[in-house]
C-alpha cells in the first residue's frame, strides 16, 4: 500500500486572461515513513502539489490516492474528515489560532476527533513537551517566537499521529539556526513514529535532511531520487 | 472550547464588538421602553373612558344609544336592577343616570353639554365624578337645585361657584323643558373635552325637569375586574333576553378606543420590526467583516479539519454569544427605565390637547407585558441569528487553498 500515489495530475489556474499551468502530469508515489523534499524554484507547483495530496484543492485532471484511497471526487465534508484523521498541516506562516495558547492550538485537532477533555490536554502537554516547549503551554502565538510558534504547528500537526505529514515551506521564515533545529525534530518524529513527511522547500539545507528529494520546474517532475539523510 | 473561541475571537476587536453591542442593548432597550409606554398609554385609555361615565357594562333600552333621547328611556328601572342580585359576580357596583343632549346657558354663553342626572351615592363607586370636585361640593341626593359643572366649562363661561346656570332640553312631552340650577361645585377631569362635556345634577333634578317620572336612561355596572366583562355581559344579555333592554360592553361602547386597541398590538410588532431591521444591517455588516477579516484563518480551520457546517455553527455561536450579552443588558436597561418611569410617569401636558381626541390623558404610566418584552428578545434573538446565517454560510464556503495563499 502506498501512502500517496499521484497519477497524471494536471493543476491550471486562470489568472485574468491568461490560463498558468501550475502542474502538468505528475506521476507520483510515495511510501510509508518517508522523508521526502519536494524542491525547485518558486513557481515550479511545490504547493499546489502539497494542496492537491492534503485535499486542500482539486485537481483539473488525474488521480490522487491516500492510503489507497481516491480522494478527487470526495465532498467537502469528507475531505475535511480525511484531513482531520489521516494528514497533519504545516504551514510557511505557522498559521496558529491566534487567540488560543499553544496547548489550546494543538488541543484543537483532538477537540474535533472528539478527544474527551482530560486526555486532550495530557497529549496536548506531551507532545508540546517533545518539541521542546515544555512550560509555554499557555502562552499565546503573539507571546511566542517564530521557531516556538512553529514548534506548536508541528506539535499540532502530529498530536493526533496523523499517517502524514505536508509541510509547506516550514523553515521559510526562520532563522537557519531555528529552522535547522526544527528540522532536526521533523527527523526525530519521523524516525520514532514512523511519520511520512512530505515537505516543500527551495532551501539547499532542509533538502540536505531529505532521504528523497524530488525536484519540480514549470509542474513537471524533473528528477526524483532517494539520497542520504543528514 | 467552542465558546471559549467564539468568546475570544468576539473580544478580538474589542472596539467593533462593543459598537455592535451597544446597537443590540438600545435595540432591546427601546422595544421594551416603547412597548410598555405604548401599553400604558393604551391602559390608559381604557382606565379613564372606563372612569368617563362608561364602565364595564352598560344597560339601556334599544335605540337609545342611536338617538339618545328621553323617549327612549328604561321606564322601570326596579325591575331591572332586582334582578341584579344572585346575577352579577361579588363587588359589582352600579349606578343608574338619567342622560340627554342639552344647551346650557348664562347670561352671556350658551354651549352644547350632556346633562348627567346622577344617584350622587351609587356614582361614587362608579365613574370618576365622585372624587373629581376641585372647588365646592359634590352632590346631596335629594337636592333638586345644584349642578356639577367641569372647570374648563366654568372658564369658558366666565362663571364660578354659588352662579346660575340655565339647562334647556327636550321633555317625555316633546315640549322645551328648562332649568336654573346654581353651581354648587366645579369637577376636574383627565381631559379638558370631558371638562366642556358633562354638567350633573341628581337623578331627582334631571327626572323632574324632563317630567321622566321614575325613568332613566342608563345602569352603568362596575365589575371587580374588567376580565369578567364579557361574561357578565353574557349573563346579563341571557337574562334580559326579550326585552327591549339592550347590554353593552365598554369594548363596544368605547368603540374608537376598542380599534386602538387592536391596532397596538400590530404597532407593537412593527414597531420591534422596525428597530431590528436597523440592527439587523449593523449585525450583517459587523458579522460580514469579522468574516472576510479571518478568511485565512477560517481556510485554516478547514484545512485541519473542520467540516463547513461547523465553521458556520462557530461564526453562529459568535452572533448568539453577543446577541445574548446585548439582549440581557438591554433588557435588564429596559426594566430599570420602566421601573423609574412607573414610578413617576411621563407628563404629556403640553401635548395633551391634541392627543385628547383619541382619548389619551396628560399622565402617561408605562406598563409591562412580560409577553411583550419576551416578543422583543425573541424576534432579537431569531432574526439576529437568521441575519448572521448569511456571513457563516460565507465562512463555511472557504477554499482552504485560496484562503490559506491569502486570495
Amino acid at each position: 500500500m502506498k501512502m500517496v500515489l499521484c497519477r497524471g495530475l494536471r493543476k491550471i489556474y486562470r489568472q485574468g486572461k491568461m490560463d498558468v499551468v501550475a502542474l502538468d502530469g505528475i506521476d507520483l508515489a510515495i511510501g510509508k515513513g518517508e522523508f521526502v523534499a519536494l524542491a525547485g524554484p518558486s513557481g515550479s507547483g511545490k504547493t499546489t502539489l502539497l494542496n492537491l495530496i492534503g485535499g486542500l484543492d482539486r485537481p483539473d485532471e488525474g488521480e490522487i490516492h491516500l492510503q489507497d484511497q481516491l480522494i478527487n471526487d470526495m465532498d467537502q465534508s469528507r475531505l475535511a474528515e480525511l484531513r482531520l484523521r489521516q494528514i497533519g498541516f504545516v504551514f510557511q506562516a505557522f498559521n496558529l489560532i491566534p487567540v488560543l495558547s499553544a496547548t489550546e492550538n494543538v488541543e484543537f485537532i483532538l477537540l474535533l476527533q472528539g478527544v474527551e477533555a482530560g486526555e486532550r490536554r495530557q497529549r496536548a502537554r506531551a507532545i508540546l513537551d517533545d518539541v521542546g516547549l515544555e512550560g509555554l503551554y499557555d502562552r499565546r502565538p503573539a507571546e511566542l517566537s517564530g521557531g516556538q510558534q512553529q514548534r506548536v504547528a508541528v506539535a499540532r500537526a502530529i498530536v493526533s499521529d496523523p499517517a502524514i505529514v505536508l509541510a509547506d515551506e516550514p523553515t521559510a521564515n526562520l532563522d537557519s539556526t531555528t529552522g535547522q533545529g526544527l528540522l532536526e525534530m521533523m527527523k526525530e518524529m519521523n524516525e520514532k513514529k514512523r511519520v511520512t513527511f512530505i515537505f516543500s522547500t527551495h532551501d539547499a539545507m532542509v533538502m540536505d535532511y531529505a532521504r528523497r528529494l524530488i525536484l519540480l520546474h514549470d509542474g513537471r517532475i524533473v528528477e526524483d531520487r532517494q539520497k542520504e539523510g543528514k | 472550547m467552542f465558546f471559549q473561541l467564539a468568546w475570544r475571537n468576539l473580544w478580538r476587536n474589542p472596539k467593533r464588538t462593543l459598537i455592535l453591542l451597544t446597537a443590540v442593548v438600545i435595540g432591546i432597550w427601546a422595544m421594551i421602553v416603547i412597548g410598555t409606554l405604548m401599553r400604558g398609554i393604551s391602559a390608559q385609555m381604557v382606565r379613564h373612558g372606563i372612569a368617563t361615565l362608561t364602565g364595564h357594562v352598560q344597560i339601556h333600552r334599544l335605540g337609545y344609544r342611536a338617538d339618545p333621547v328621553v323617549e327612549n328611556s328604561i321606564l322601570d328601572p326596579q325591575k331591572v336592577t332586582e334582578r341584579f342580585p344572585g346575577l352579577l359576580p361579588a363587588g359589582t357596583r352600579w349606578a343608574p343616570r338619567i342622560r340627554v343632549p342639552a344647551i346650557a346657558g348664562n347670561a352671556r354663553h350658551t354651549a352644547g353639554v350632556n346633562l348627567v342626572g346622577i344617584d350622587p351615592l351609587a356614582e361614587k363607586g362608579v365613574s370618576f365624578i365622585g372624587t373629581a370636585v376641585a372647588e365646592g361640593e359634590y352632590l346631596k341626593p335629594e337636592d333638586e337645585r345644584s349642578i356639577l359643572i367641569g372647570k374648563a366649562l366654568a372658564d369658558q363661561f366666565d362663571t364660578g361657584l354659588g352662579k346660575k346656570l340655565v339647562l334647556m332640553s327636550q321633555d317625555t312631552n316633546q315640549e322645551i323643558a328648562s332649568r336654573a340650577y346654581r353651581i354648587s361645585g366645579i369637577y376636574r377631569a383627565e381631559l379638558e373635552a370631558t371638562e366642556k362635556e358633562f354638567v350633573f345634577v341628581t337623578l331627582p333634578a334631571a327626572a323632574g325637569m324632563l317630567r321622566l317620572g321614575r325613568g332613566i336612561s342608563e345602569i352603568s355596572l362596575l365589575f371587580p375586574a374588567e376580565g369578567i366583562s364579557e361574561a357578565a355581559a353574557a349573563r346579563l344579555r341571557d337574562t334580559f333576553a326579550g326585552t327591549d333592554l339592550e347590554i353593552s360592553t365598554w369594548r363596544q361602547l368605547l368603540a374608537m378606543i376598542s380599534g386602538v386597541l387592536e391596532l397596538y398590538d400590530g404597532i407593537i410588532f412593527i414597531w420591534f420590526l422596525v428597530i431590528f431591521v436597523a440592527m439587523g444591517f449593523g449585525i450583517v455588516n459587523t458579522f460580514l467583516m469579522a468574516v472576510l477579516e479571518r478568511l485565512r484563518e477560517f481556510g485554516l480551520l478547514k484545512a485541519l479539519g473542520m467540516k463547513p457546517g461547523w465553521i458556520v455553527r462557530q461564526v453562529l455561536v459568535e452572533s448568539l454569544l453577543l446577541l445574548l450579552i446585548g439582549q440581557i443588558v438591554g433588557s435588564s436597561l429596559g426594566l430599570l427605565s420602566y421601573w423609574g418611569l412607573a414610578r413617576t410617569g411621563i407628563d404629556l401636558s403640553a401635548v395633551a390637547e391634541g392627543m385628547e381626541y383619541v382619548g389619551m390623558t396628560r399622565m402617561i404610566f408605562p406598563v409591562l407585558l412580560p409577553r411583550d418584552a419576551l416578543t422583543a428578545n425573541l424576534v432579537v434573538f431569531l432574526l439576529g441569528l437568521l441575519v448572521s446565517v448569511y456571513p457563516a454560510v460565507k465562512a463555511g464556503k472557504v477554499t482552504p487553498a485560496k484562503a490559506l495563499a491569502g486570495g
